[in-house]
Order: structure tokens, then C-alpha cells, then sequence
């Protein structure tokens, strides 16, 4: 593959993307006027003014935690503008219009023809009927009592659902991230599937076509009533820039009796330069209450993107019989850092739990996978197998594991596998040696390497996260 | 010895080839021609499977003198995947594993490749399943091999067969067969040979690299040569094995003391 595009994948897309029209930006700097203002241009509810102002006397009692294993300057946090108004996007007037590199990208990872108009920013109704396509899914959905919206709409039209379920996974004081985010959020996705409820589709072929800027404090939501189900995908595969190098995102799961939630993740931010310069910090709280008996909270993650990827998606097993999952592939390259990994608290009788983690890490990248297993006395027969390996893409790369076992429970199994292994010259030599090119064998390795977690992505994005993360150890190699 | 004037396949001439700075081949002579089997024999540390890795282009090595014909081709201007490409097979002594590779995906990625740049056809999965059944069964394989990640957990025997399925598959014009009989037992080795045998033709050539004459009593060599630290020491029909096998490596040095001793 060409050098252009490896940097294409890399690097900040900035046609299509660009803004013409700037509603509204709040003054630099974060103090209670700062939230209070950012409440009163969404229109909200005191309870959520009270919300936010009771996160952020947290927030200021907080410090910046240091213990995970990346390094960044320190973070000026009243050099940044806490509030903007949306802003329309500049869209394209047909797909002629559209970066060819940006195109062969789409070739190259497969995005669907449909889809790829949406991605590229060109206004989709000009081309391609994607906005009836979404108008179809949405009265789809609506039909079976699916709410779907953004966080702020939520905020007004359910509010009694956002109240009784905001904060009580992820508390507003839970580590400072979180804080921060709990006080500053302007937005984020809704999603609330009534009781016995089977999501009819995935909400990632919804969520593609109409991805939309949440801004660096994400919040997401996402309630399974009893026997509900849903299979939620988050991100894209297609490199996305942003001029704001903080994210901090928080997402919460609330899984009731029999419910089952799956979220994917494809995280590909902008990674920064080839010699670390830029990049997002994308410092995110992500957690599952797995409430009610026999409920399931499946977390599945590919990331690439971002400079510095902090982040433990974790599930909190409360439900008797109930199953938290956690497959994560993780890529570094260049100058990456990721100190990534999860918690599983079991408390619940029966509850088991399933890790299994990829590193990934090659040029001078660092990856480090972080995981806490923690068995409460409550937690009767509680199972764990946690599986973490480790790949290294030439000498110059670092991987790390830190497993923490807390067991307050005889009953408890809790097993541990770890492994560290080398994309060596032998492996690459034995493929050249069967008529296989480099670019071919790196992918057929990692891609081997990171079969059990690819398996659970849904099937359209399995395909997509193989590509790219060709993409990304391209060169790294020989 | 037998008299063979078919096109030559391989052509060395006076190879020198070092790793790190340290010379290891120091001027191998070798000529092959089309339907010939050559045996290199040779105590640990005599250079064999450097040579062998040499001719295949491993990137270690570095070649600082001598050439390398190959079907009229300079095949030090190949690397590794074209010289595959082009007919050169290397059976290795240890097989990689690559963990999470389907067998069956690895074969036909490698084949598809093969084929593509010989301009021949490729296969889809299903009709290349029907053909790599056929050629497994010539080395009495079981069908849930392909299923199985690539060597990975396999048994010595199950790595070797599976090195010689492959040469089956990618129908070399030079195989090269690295201790292909070491980790084999006696059943294994013959099914192993047997599949060489099959694949040995008019139109191909065979270097096999081993320790032991119990090799070259299932496939029959034309030439057998003795390498000791880089060159090729003594060359013979295949009763030159025999004679090693008899006499051990010193028997070579006396005989040719004994042969000096008698010029003089």
C-alpha cells in the first residue's frame, strides 16, 4: 500500500468537515458561570443544573490522576471553551467534490457504497436517499418503543428516564474525568429499550449514516428494560480529526433483569504525527450495571486512533447469574500511548466474567493492558477467565500487563492467561517463502492474533476493523 | 551418478553468504539440473540450511560474494516472495505457527498468490477445497487439518507433512527440503517420502538437506555432497551417503588425507 495512504489514515481529514458558521462559543475557562451558561443555552431542567454544579465542587476537590502508565504535558483546563453551539457542517454538493484519497480510503476498508457519501459530509439526500434510510430506521424503531435520540432531546422529552438514570452507574464524583465531563457535557446518544424489547437491527447501521458531532464531553446513555436487548455500535472506521485534544467521554449501561447490551466500540481518532506531535487524548469512562438477574454487558473494542487512549470499559455484575464480557483489541503505533484494559466487580451470586485483550504495538508506541477482577463476599461461585496477550511489531515498541485480583470469596475461580509475542522476521519469512507479500502476511498474523475478538464485532465492521488495522501496522513491519 | 543433460534449474557459483558480519557459506559450487534429486549432507554448523535459506532469500543473510542462477534468472535480484513466486520452495526445518490462521486460509492465500503470478487460475474457497482435500490425501491427512490454525499445536510429523502439502500445492520448480526427516518416525517418514516421490518429476529438481542416510533410503538421491564450514567438501553418487553412514564424517578427512598422501 502507498505511503500517501497510510498517511491519509493518520492524518486529519479536513475537507467536508469545515465549519462556516459559528452559532455561539463560550469564553475560555471553566467556573460555575461556565455551567450555569451551558445549562441555560440547552434549556435544562434545575435537577440537571444541580447535576452538573454538584460534579464540578467535585471536579475542583480532584487532581488529574498519574498512575496509568502514559505520559502528556500538564492540561490547561481553562484554556479550553467549555460550550458551542452546533455547527452546521459544510456540506459537499456532490460526491465529485470529495478528496479522492479520502474515496480510495472507503475503497480500501470497505465501506458500503451508501454510507460513504453520509461519511464524506457531501449533504446525502443530493446522491443517495440515506436520509429517507434513516427517517425508516427511526419509525422502525419507534414502532417497538425504542427511543433513540440525542442526550439533550432525552433531557426534555423523557426526563424522568434520564433523571432516575444519569450518574447512577458513572457518579458524578467517580474519578476526575468523569467529573469533568458530569459538568460540562452538551451532548451524547439516548437510548432506552423497553421491557422485552429485541433491538430489530443493530443501532450501528443507524448510528453510521448519521453521525453527528457530540463534542469532546460525550454522554451516553444507554437503560435494557427487562428481557430487552440491544447491540449498540459506537465510532467508525474512517479516520476522524478534531481540533479539540481533550476527550472525555462518559457512557453508562443500565441492564436489567434478562437484559442483554452489547456495545462495540471502533475508535480511530486522530492519532498524531509520526513523531508524536498532536494527537486527541481520549480519556473516557465507560460502565455497565448489570442490575437484574440473568443480565448480560458485552463490551467490545478496536482502538487505533488517539494519541493517548485511557480507558476501562467495566462492568459491574450487581444481577445474580449475570455475565460481563470484555474483548478489546488495542493498536498502538509511532508514538501511541494506551493504558487500557476493564473492571469486572462481581457481587452478585453466579455472575462470570470474560476477558480477553490485544495489544498491539509497534514503532516506539506503548500499550498496557490494565484489568481489575474483583470477587465481593456476596459473590457466590463467581467465575472469571481473563486472556491477555500481547504482540510486538518490531524492537522499539513496549507492552504491559497489570492485573489486579481482588477475591473476597472462596467459592470464586478466577483464572489469569498472559502472553507476549513478536511479529518476528521467522514468521514474516515463512509467508514470503509461500509467495506472500509483507503488507499480506502482517495482516494475516494480526489478524489471526486478533480472531477471538474480531468474532464479536458485528460482521460489516469485523471486515472494516481487519482492514484497518493493516492500515495501521503498514511500514512498521520490514 | 547418471549422466543428465537436462536444462540446468540451478546454477551456484563460488557463494559466499554471511550473517552479522560472520561469513558462514565460503564458496559453495552447485549445479542442478531439471529431474535430479541432490542430498547435502553435513555434521551441525556445516552451513546446510544457511544454504538452503540463502537460495530461498532469507533477509538475514547477506550474500557478499559468488552468484546464484536460476532458470536463467539472477535469483539474488528476487526476494524472497518472488523467488517463491518463481518456482524456488523451501520445506522448513521448523515451521512457523501463526496463531489464529486457519490452515486452510493460509493455503489458499498462498496458492491464489502463486497462481495469480504464474498467470494461472485461482480458486474460490470451494473449489479450493476440493483440491487441497485431493492433494491431502496423498499424505494421508485428516480433513479438520484445515481447520486448525496454521502449525500451530501440531506434532512434528503433522508440521512436515504439512510442509510437504504445501510444495504440493505451489508445484515447485526447486524444492528444498531442510531436515524434512528430523522429528519424523519411521511411519511418518514414509509418508512423507512417498509424497516427495509423487511430486518429483522430469520437470523439477530436489535438494534435500539431511543428517541421516534413513532419509535417502526412501527418496533416491543422483548426487550426494558433503558441506563442512561453508563449502561443499566432496561430492559422489548415492552410495557416498552410505559410506558416511558407515564410516562417520571423519572418514571424509582421512580419505582425503589418504588421496593427498598418494599424490604426493
Amino acid at each position: 500500500m502507498s505511503a500517501a495512504l497510510q498517511n491519509l489514515v493518520n492524518q486529519p481529514y479536513k475537507h467536508g468537515f469545515v465549519t462556516n458558521i459559528e452559532s455561539y462559543v463560550a469564553p475560555k475557562g471553566l467556573n460555575e458561570e461556565t455551567i450555569r451558561l451551558i445549562s441555560a443555552k440547552k434549556d435544562e431542567p434545575e435537577w440537571l443544573l444541580n447535576f452538573r454544579l454538584e460534579a464540578f465542587q467535585k471536579w475542583l476537590t480532584m487532581t488529574e490522576p498519574h498512575w496509568q502508565n502514559v505520559k502528556f504535558p500538564k492540561i490547561d483546563y481553562q484554556a479550553i471553551s467549555y460550550y458551542a453551539a452546533p455547527k452546521p457542517k459544510n456540506k459537499l454538493a456532490s460526491m465529485d467534490e470529495v478528496d479522492p484519497e479520502l474515496l480510495r480510503t472507503f475503497e480500501k476498508l470497505g465501506v458500503p457504497m451508501h454510507e460513504r457519501a453520509a461519511l464524506a459530509g457531501v449533504a446525502v439526500d443530493v446522491i443517495f436517499d440515506s436520509v429517507s434510510v434513516a427517517t425508516t430506521y427511526k419509525e422502525k424503531l419507534a414502532e417497538v418503543g425504542i427511543i433513540f435520540c440525542s442526550i439533550s432531546e432525552a433531557v426534555h422529552n423523557h426526563p424522568e428516564l434520564v433523571r432516575q438514570y444519569l450518574g447512577s452507574v458513572v457518579p458524578v464524583g467517580d474519578n476526575f474525568f468523569a467529573a469533568l465531563n458530569s459538568a460540562v457535557f452538551t451532548d451524547g446518544s439516548f437510548c432506552y429499550i423497553p421491557k422485552g424489547v429485541k433491538c430489530p437491527m443493530d443501532l450501528s447501521t443507524y448510528f453510521r449514516i448519521n453521525t453527528q458531532d457530540s463534542g469532546q464531553f460525550e454522554r451516553t446513555l444507554i437503560i435494557a428494560e427487562e428481557g430487552a436487548s440491544v447491540s449498540y455500535l459506537e465510532g467508525c472506521t474512517a479516520p476522524q480529526f478534531d481540533t479539540n485534544q481533550l476527550h472525555a467521554a462518559v457512557v453508562e449501561l443500565v441492564a436489567l433483569d434478562h437484559a442483554d447490551i452489547k456495545y462495540s466500540t471502533v475508535q480511530n481518532w486522530y492519532a498524531g504525527d509520526e513523531n508524536g506531535i498532536g494527537g486527541i487524548y481520549n480519556f473516557v469512562t465507560k460502565r455497565g450495571l448489570a442490575k437484574g438477574v440473568n443480565s448480560r454487558i458485552s463490551w467490545t473494542q478496536v482502538e487505533t486512533g488517539s494519541a493517548i487512549t485511557w480507558k476501562y470499559p467495566s462492568c459491574i455484575l450487581r444481577g445474580d447469574n449475570s455475565i460481563g464480557e470484555f474483548y478489546s483489541v488495542a493498536v498502538t503505533n509511532h508514538h501511541q500511548q494506551a493504558d487500557t484494559g476493564t473492571k469486572m466487580i462481581h457481587i452478585g451470586k453466579n455472575t462470570r466474567s470474560t476477558i480477553i485483550s490485544k495489544g498491539i504495538s509497534a514503532g516506539k508506541s506503548n500499550s498496557s493492558y490494565r484489568g481489575l477482577v474483583r470477587i465481593a463476599p456476596t459473590a457466590e461461585n463467581a467465575r472469571n477467565f481473563s486472556q491477555c496477550d500481547s504482540m510486538l511489531v518490531g524492537d522499539q515498541s513496549g507492552a504491559h500487563t497489570f492485573p489486579y485480583i481482588q477475591v473476597r470469596n472462596n467459592s470464586a475461580k478466577v483464572e489469569h492467561e498472559a502472553s507476549t509475542s513478536k511479529i518476528g522476521e521467522d514468521q514474516l519469512f515463512y509467508l514470503a517463502q509461500r509467495g506472500i507479500d509483507a503488507e499480506e502476511a502482517v495482516s494475516m498474523i494480526v489478524n489471526g492474533f486478533c480472531k477471538e475478538v474480531f468474532q464479536q464485532l458485528p460482521m460489516e465492521f469485523a471486515v472494516e476493523a481487519t482492514k484497518l488495522l493493516s492500515f495501521k501496522l503498514e511500514n512498521s513491519v520490514g | 551418478m547418471n549422466i543428465n543433460q537436462n536444462p540446468i534449474i540451478l546454477n551456484v557459483d563460488n557463494l559466499h553468504a554471511s550473517i552479522q558480519d560472520t561469513e558462514i557459506l565460503k564458496g559453495i559450487n552447485l549445479t542442478v539440473r531439471s529431474g535430479e534429486i541432490h542430498a547435502i549432507m553435513g555434521l551441525n554448523g556445516s552451513g546446510k540450511s544457511t544454504f538452503a535459506k540463502v537460495l530461498a532469500g532469507h533477509p538475514d543473510y547477506h550474500v557478499t560474494q559468488g552468484s546464484i542462477q536460476y532458470e536463467q534468472q539472477d535469483l539474488l535480484e528476487l526476494s524472497a516472495e518472488e523467488r517463491a513466486q518463481a518456482g524456488v520452495f523451501l520445506a522448513f526445518q521448523y515451521p512457523i505457527e501463526i496463531p489464529g490462521v486457519a490452515n486452510s486460509q493460509f493455503l489458499r492465500l498462498a496458492y491464489n498468490t502463486v497462481q495469480a503470478k504464474r498467470g494461472k487460475e485461482e480458486l474460490d474457497p470451494l473449489e479450493f477445497d476440493d483440491f487441497v482435500r485431493e492433494k491431502m490425501k496423498l499424505l494421508e491427512m485428516k480433513p479438520d487439518f484445515l481447520d486448525r490454525s496454521v502449525n500451530e499445536g501440531f506434532s512434528g510429523g503433522e508440521k512436515k507433512r504439512n510442509e510437504i502439502l504445501q510444495m504440493a500445492l505451489l508445484e515447485p520448480k526447486l524444492g528444498i527440503l531442510d531436515e524434512t526427516d528430523s522429528g519424523l518416525d519411521i511411519d511418518a517418514l514414509k509418508i512423507v517420502a512417498k509424497g516427495v516421490n509423487h511430486l518429483h518429476n522430469t520437470g523439477n529438481a530436489i535438494i534435500l538437506i539431511t543428517h541421516y542416510q534413513r532419509l535417502l533410503d526412501h527418496i533416491v538421491p543422483d548426487f550426494v555432497h558433503v558441506m563442512e564450514a561453508g563449502r561443499i567438501i566432496k561430492t559422489g553418487g548415492k552410495e557416498l551417503a552410505l559410506e558416511l553412514e558407515t564410516h562417520g564424517y571423519d572418514w571424509i578427512h582421512n580419505d582425503q588425507k589418504r588421496a593427498a598422501g598418494a599424490s604426493t
